[in-house]
């Protein structure tokens, strides 16, 4: 049976809908609306899942064509020149897309059932909340508004997911940029201490600003494109040769750069904004801001992946002229700048204190492998790690909302107590405020082992291992400094996983509110429940993707991932020969790491220090300080721009410039005004108006007296008057 | 015949008399009956004219009925202020009534 592809059309559109039905009808309800956020986000996974099993019956799907599309005219462009049709929107679901929307949709549905129990959903309000602030012990002032957010945010991806071509993919990602400045911004009003720390409005800006620069170039990218071949559309450009080759052969504006170069940079720097690599990587950090577990699992799962998924897509067009062994330059430029980040963010992950810093650095660092396995051509790699890694990120962030949430919990525990041990503003984020949760919070523990195993790479067992053991394969096989880069990064992972595992959960209690943490509460239902769902992927997503030529366990499975997402490209990648040296050495970075993380942190006694402070030094605090790039971009962009426009374009052309003319206008006007009123209208109008009246007045003054009141004078001067007029009258000459 | 001259001689003693007694009297009632007079001289001169000169056209009457009209309305409204007057103020001389002056 063959799907109707106008079905498709149908995953983005509830959550959508729910959107609009939460904003404009249910916001009053916080059960209606997470119930309409919910049923909207549950058909979009029951969509989804229905087509992605709807591909696994085709043979050979995403081959030739058999895939899934449907599209309509949109606008009349197009020229007749260059042989183009209308611009079509249209919906396209290949292999890629099947596997996104797969793990896409069971993300966002468990997001947002977690959100119930994050949100403390079945609580009264708390007296003391407020709106824009986060609850202390309450249900969410703003729950409903949440859950709209959250169903756009739905929307945005499922859209870019399931669009055919670039401009609808942009759309849909810019709406991502939009939700995500709403979610990280949703608690607008906090306010910390530390005038330095970063607010959610201002991290909500800074996400904003920095995705909308790759953006920018992103968009440039597009254009050009469209300018070239006169078409978006991924099935046009990106499984036709003649287009290729001709972007490929093509001379840019750049010399020595072909036009696929340019277009490839260009995107690319889309996915550096979007993805959160270096050099525009300082906004995701800061994106934890967000309420925990839905605006950090967002960015670390979903939304981020975007970028990878967009470059991935896009891998024909940055590969043009790629023949197996020299890679063009956009790749050189992925592998380098991937791999970079890649290393570059596991470093600063180690010195964080933060539970979601970590995993906001490891998230970074993970999509930097990502870029890093397409610039040396793993394209199934790439696309197998973004699978794994969305499913054992979202564990790990919600994962760390569920210590968040236990540890505020123990902490207001604790204060009803009367337990005044604790300094008054505790940070419930602060890793070394924590420690011996395993026994608290047995679920969360688990779970979040299987998660950061996952992320370290623990052997055979984790979807984490297959996934990252195929970057490392490919990476030896093709570039030796990037596979060396990506194992020192996959070696700190592992590390800086376990200093994690064993600061949160393992050792003793180090504060009151650790003690008292617990995640009993009838809120942690639906967190446990996603947590679990994860932690099942987290295992298994891997086992989808056993080489083949693996020793021992390859061929029991059939490399299916291989088989159906190569699909999507023009020709089959090639498999690559199993070589066990990236093998041993994924393992031993992964156990090592691991190891050498449990025998440094597995006791840390509370008020400690870390015990990494003394032995790295100088390194520690350039670490911990994320090697000053805040400081760095506030000096080299964000005061140059606020000179700029609070000088130039304020004070200068503003103020001076425009005001100056329009104040110029004005009193001009108003000097003729005044010369108006002072030579014409005082004197010659009002003039006239007062001489009619003060004439009246003097005649009426001059002439009162004759007014006596006395009626026999009035007949006098009657009769006076009428024998004056009958003389005159009857007079001869006069009269007649 | 008597001649229209001695009728108008007549209206215009009449008239004379009504007028000084208007111009001359204190008392309001004497000078509401001075315009009684003056009106029915012209009444005189009114009919005087119509039957020696326009015999066959009536507007001469029909003037003097209007005026009999007038005269009457015009005593009944004056003497009934005078009336009014006098319940007030205490007076009727017209010397007296000038409360609208200046």
């Amino acid at each position: 049976m063959q799907l109707d592809p106008r079905l498709v059309w149908l995953i983005p559109v509830p959550p959508l809908l729910s959107f609009f039905l939460i904003v404009l009808f249910t916001n009053r309800s916080k059960a209606f609306s997470h119930a309409v956020a919910i049923v909207s986000i549950l058909s979009s996974l029951g969509l989804s899942l229905a087509v992605f099993f709807q591909t696994l019956t085709v043979e050979h799907f995403g081959e030739g064509e058999t895939i899934i599309q449907h599209a309509v005219d949109w606008l009349p462009f197009g020229s007749a020149a260059v042989g183009t049709k209308p611009l079509q929107m249209g919906v396209l679901v290949d292999p890629l897309t099947a596997v996104t929307l797969f793990f896409v949709s069971i993300a966002c549905a468990l997001i947002f059932i977690y959100s119930v129990g994050y949100s403390n959903f079945g609580k009264p309000r708390d007296p003391h909340d407020t709106p824009g602030n986060p609850p202390h012990n309450g249900v969410e002032p703003l729950y409903s508004r949440f859950f709209a957010f959250l169903s756009l945010f739905a929307f945005g991806m499922l859209l870019l997911v399931v669009a055919d071509n670039l401009l609808l993919l942009f759309v849909g990602w810019e709406i991502m940029g939009l939700c995500s400045y709403l979610l990280i911004g949703f608690w607008y009003a906090r306010k910390y201490e530390n005038p330095n720390q970063i607010t959610p409005r201002q991290a909500a800006v800074k996400a904003f600003m920095t995705t909308r620069v790759g953006d920018v170039i992103m968009m440039l990218g597009i254009v050009y494109l469209y300018n070239l071949t006169g078409t978006l559309s991924f099935r046009e450009i990106l499984y036709n040769e003649e287009v290729l080759h001709m972007l490929a052969t093509t001379p840019s504006y750049i010399v020595g750069l072909s036009a696929a170069g340019l277009i490839g940079l260009l995107l690319f720097a889309g996915a550096v904004g979007k993805s959160a690599q270096f050099p525009l990587h300082v906004w995701l950090p800061d994106a934890m801001e967000g309420p925990t577990p839905v605006s950090a699992m967002i960015h670390a799962a979903t939304m981020v992946s975007a970028g990878v998924y967009a470059m991935i897509r896009m891998y024909p067009v940055l590969s043009a002229g790629f023949d197996g062994h020299t890679p063009t330059v956009a790749m050189n430029a992925m592998a380098f700048i991937g791999a970079f980040t890649a290393l570059f963010a596991a470093t600063i992950a180690v010195a964080q204190r933060d539970v979601k810093k970590v995993l906001a650095y490891s998230t970074i660092s993970q999509l930097g492998y990502m870029i890093a396995a397409l610039g040396i051509g793993g394209y199934i790699a790439a696309a197998f790690h973004l699978v794994t890694h969305a499913f054992f990120k979202a564990l790990l962030f919600l994962g760390s909302g569920s210590v968040i949430h236990g540890v505020e919990h123990g902490a207001h525990h604790s204060h009803e107590k009367g337990g005044h041990a604790d300094p008054p503003l505790l940070d419930p984020q602060d890793m070394f405020n924590m420690g011996g949760l395993a026994k608290k919070m047995p679920v969360t523990y688990w779970t979040f082992v299987i998660g950061g195993f996952a992320l370290s790479g623990f052997p055979l067992v984790t979807a984490g291992f297959w996934s990252k053991d195929e970057i490392l394969a490919d990476a030896f096989a093709h570039n030796q400094i990037v596979f060396w880069t990506l194992a020192a990064a996959a070696f700190l992972t592992a590390f800086y996983t376990m200093r994690q595992i064993c600061l949160t959960f393992l050792g003793q209690p180090r504060t009151k509110a650790a003690e008292h943490a617990s995640e009993s509460d009838p809120i942690f239902e639906p967190m446990k429940f996603a947590l679990l769902v994860l932690a099942f992927f987290a295992i298994t997503a891997g086992w989808v993707g056993i080489p083949e030529h693996f020793p021992g366990l390859g061929g029991l499975l059939p490399n299916w991932f291989h088989e159906f997402v190569g699909g999507t490209l023009l020709e089959h990648p090639e498999t690559l020969e199993f070589n066990f040296f990236p093998l041993a050495t994924s393992i031993v970075v992964a156990l090592g790491g691991l190891f050498l993380g449990w025998l440094v942190y597995r006791d840390v006694p509370a008020g400690a220090a870390d015990p990494l402070e003394a032995p790295l030094g100088p390194l520690y605090v350039a670490l911990k300080n994320k090697y000053g790039f805040d400081e760095a971009y506030a000096t080299l962009f964000v005061r140059p721009m606020t000179w700029l426009s609070e000088v130039v374009v304020s004070a200068w052309v503003d103020r001076g410039l425009i005001d100056g003319t329009l104040h110029l206008i004005g009193r001009t006007a108003l000097r003729i005004g005044h010369a108006f009123r002072n030579y014409f209208d005082a004197p010659v109008v009002n003039g006239f108006g007062d001489l009619v009246g003060e004439g009246t007045k003097w005649f009426g003054r001059r002439f009162r007296v004759i007014q006596t009141g006395n009626v026999q004078q009035y007949l006098v001067v009657v009769m006076v008057i009428v024998l004056v007029v009958g003389v005159v009258l009857t007079l001869p000459g006069l009269g007649r | 015949m008597i001649p229209l001259s001695w009728y108008l001689i007549l209206a215009a003693a009449l008239f004379c008399v009504g007028l000084y007694g208007v111009l001359a009297r204190k008392n309001a009632v004497a000078i509401l009956m001075g315009i009684e007079l003056m009106l029915n001289a012209v009444n005189i001169n009114l009919v005087a004219f119509w039957r020696y000169l326009t015999p066959n056209v009536p507007s001469g009457q029909m003037f003097a009925i209007i005026v009999f009209t007038v005269a009457a309305a015009e005593a009944a409204v004056g003497l009934a202020l005078i009336i009014s007057i006098y319940r007030r103020r205490n007076t009727v001389v017209a010397e007296e009534i000038d409360l609208m002056k200046w």
